[in-house]
This record gives structure tokens, C-alpha cells and sequence, in this order.
């Protein structure tokens, strides 16, 4: 009887790990991707974290539209502005989501919009600034609706 | 035509920052989705956005089809002089649309 009950409990915590590695797996893969097109679109600069602000709500109902928004710590000066801020996701069908091209005539670095978002997943946001530095927010978004990659409704 | 609807403040005094939204009548279809009769729709999607300020660039973007339906883009700019603001939008299939507001700088 014992020496049942504890085979039953090995069996348990082997099947309760089998189940992590399974979970942890693909998300433990994907970060590499978001990092490989951020790497992309700076030249391979090296990216900071911190000036920049990725505001989007951490749980989203419908992810056919998701407002964001994006602000950067810049005085968007002549001598030190924004040059341009990218967006990435992880898991939607394509990496990039939006790129903006701002200067000093923008007076405050701060841009939004309403994106799709497939699934639940890691979003980037990387500012270029103008003395060619690169800084970013990566945040992770719960989806529960996801944005249609499925056909219309007929 | 496309619908827009364009927020810009009617004045504004030299050197202040405005807030400027941007929303336009667009199906962004992303040309993943395949269609009622199981094949894939094509890619119908705005590309770029720009917005000028008395025929200067001061603000540009590219969308993507992570951007959802009927865009909106939002940003500011620095009030300088009286004119007008130029905001365009380019995309698939020979999509274009142009929109001029006023803005008056005291």
C-alpha cells in the first residue's frame, strides 16, 4: 500500500514536470525571435533599457484593437530628440508593427495608435535617438480575444 | 472616399505643443485571413502616413498589418506659424487620400 501511494506520487511530480517543460519550452524559444529584428532594425546598436515608455493595458479583452501608446523621455531639442520609434510584437503573423519617423518639430515624443494582437505575448517598443543611442520597453500583453487570423464570419 | 476625422486646435499660440489625431475609413484587411470562400484575401493595408506643416515633413509612419481597422495615429507637434497641416496616407492597390487643416498661430 505504502510503496503504491509513492509510486503514485513520483508518477505525479514526473508528469506535473513533463508539463512545465512542455509550457515553458516555446516561451523560453520566442524571446530570441523579438530580439533578432530589434537587432535588425538598429544595425545591431545596442539596445538600453529605459527613457521609453510602452503604455498599452497588461490584459486585453479584444485584440482586434489594442490602444497604445508610446512616449519617450527626450526635450526634442535640435541637438537631442527622437529620431524614430519602432514597434515589434512576438506573435503575430509578422514581427513588425508600426514605425514612426519624428524630429525636434514634434516637441514632445509621443505617439499612439491601435494595433491587432494574435495572441498573448511579449510587446517592444525602441526609440532611435539622435545621437544614434537605442533605448526600449518590451511588456507582456494577456490577450483573451484574439484578432481574427481566422476567416470572416459568413 | 475615404472618411477621416482629423483633431487639430483651430489656434494655437507660437511655440506650444499641439496634440494632433488621425483616424481614416480603412479595412487594414492584413492578407492572412482568408475570406468566405476559403482563400486567402490580398494584402489591402495604408503603408505610410505623413503630415506636413507648410510643405514641411514633420511627421511620418509606417503601418503594418498589426495595425488594427480604420487607423489611428496620434501625435504632436510644435505650433510655429500660421498655415495649414497636410496629412496623407498611401497604400495597396493605388490607395491615397490627402486632407488639409488650417491652423492659426498667434
Amino acid at each position: 500500500m505504502n510503496r503504491n501511494a509513492a509510486t503514485r506520487r513520483q508518477l505525479l511530480a514526473g508528469s506535473v514536470g513533463l508539463g512545465a517543460w512542455l509550457l515553458v519550452r516555446p516561451v523560453a524559444a520566442a524571446p530570441d525571435e523579438l530580439a533578432t529584428v530589434i537587432q535588425a532594425w538598429t544595425g545591431g546598436a545596442p539596445v538600453q533599457n529605459g527613457r521609453v515608455k510602452l503604455d498599452i493595458a497588461p490584459l486585453v479583452d479584444n485584440g482586434n484593437t489594442v490602444p497604445v501608446g508610446v512616449s519617450v523621455e527626450s526635450p526634442m531639442t535640435l541637438a537631442d530628440h527622437v529620431t524614430a520609434i519602432a514597434i515589434f510584437n512576438e506573435r503575430n503573423p509578422q514581427r513588425d508593427v508600426a514605425r514612426f519617423a519624428l524630429g525636434p518639430r514634434a516637441g514632445r515624443a509621443n505617439v499612439s495608435t491601435r494595433i491587432r494582437l494574435a495572441t498573448t505575448q511579449k510587446l517592444a517598443a525602441v526609440a532611435r535617438m539622435s545621437d544614434g543611442s537605442y533605448w526600449s520597453h518590451t511588456v507582456d500583453v494577456i490577450v483573451t480575444l484574439a484578432a481574427c487570423i481566422e476567416g470572416e464570419a459568413s | 472616399m475615404a472618411h477621416t476625422l482629423i483633431k487639430v486646435p483651430a489656434s494655437a499660440r507660437r511655440g506650444e505643443i499641439i496634440a494632433i489625431s488621425t483616424i481614416i475609413g480603412h479595412p487594414m484587411e492584413t492578407g492572412f485571413r482568408p475570406g468566405a470562400d476559403g482563400r486567402i484575401l490580398p494584402r489591402n493595408i495604408i503603408q505610410r502616413f505623413t503630415c506636413h506643416y507648410n510643405d514641411e515633413l514633420v511627421f511620418s509612419a509606417e503601418l503594418f498589418p498589426a495595425i488594427a481597422a480604420n487607423p489611428l495615429i496620434a501625435f504632436h507637434t510644435v505650433a510655429t506659424t500660421s498655415g495649414t497641416l497636410r496629412f496623407s496616407w498611401e497604400g495597396d492597390q493605388g490607395f491615397r487620400h490627402t486632407e488639409s487643416v488650417s491652423i492659426e498661430v498667434t
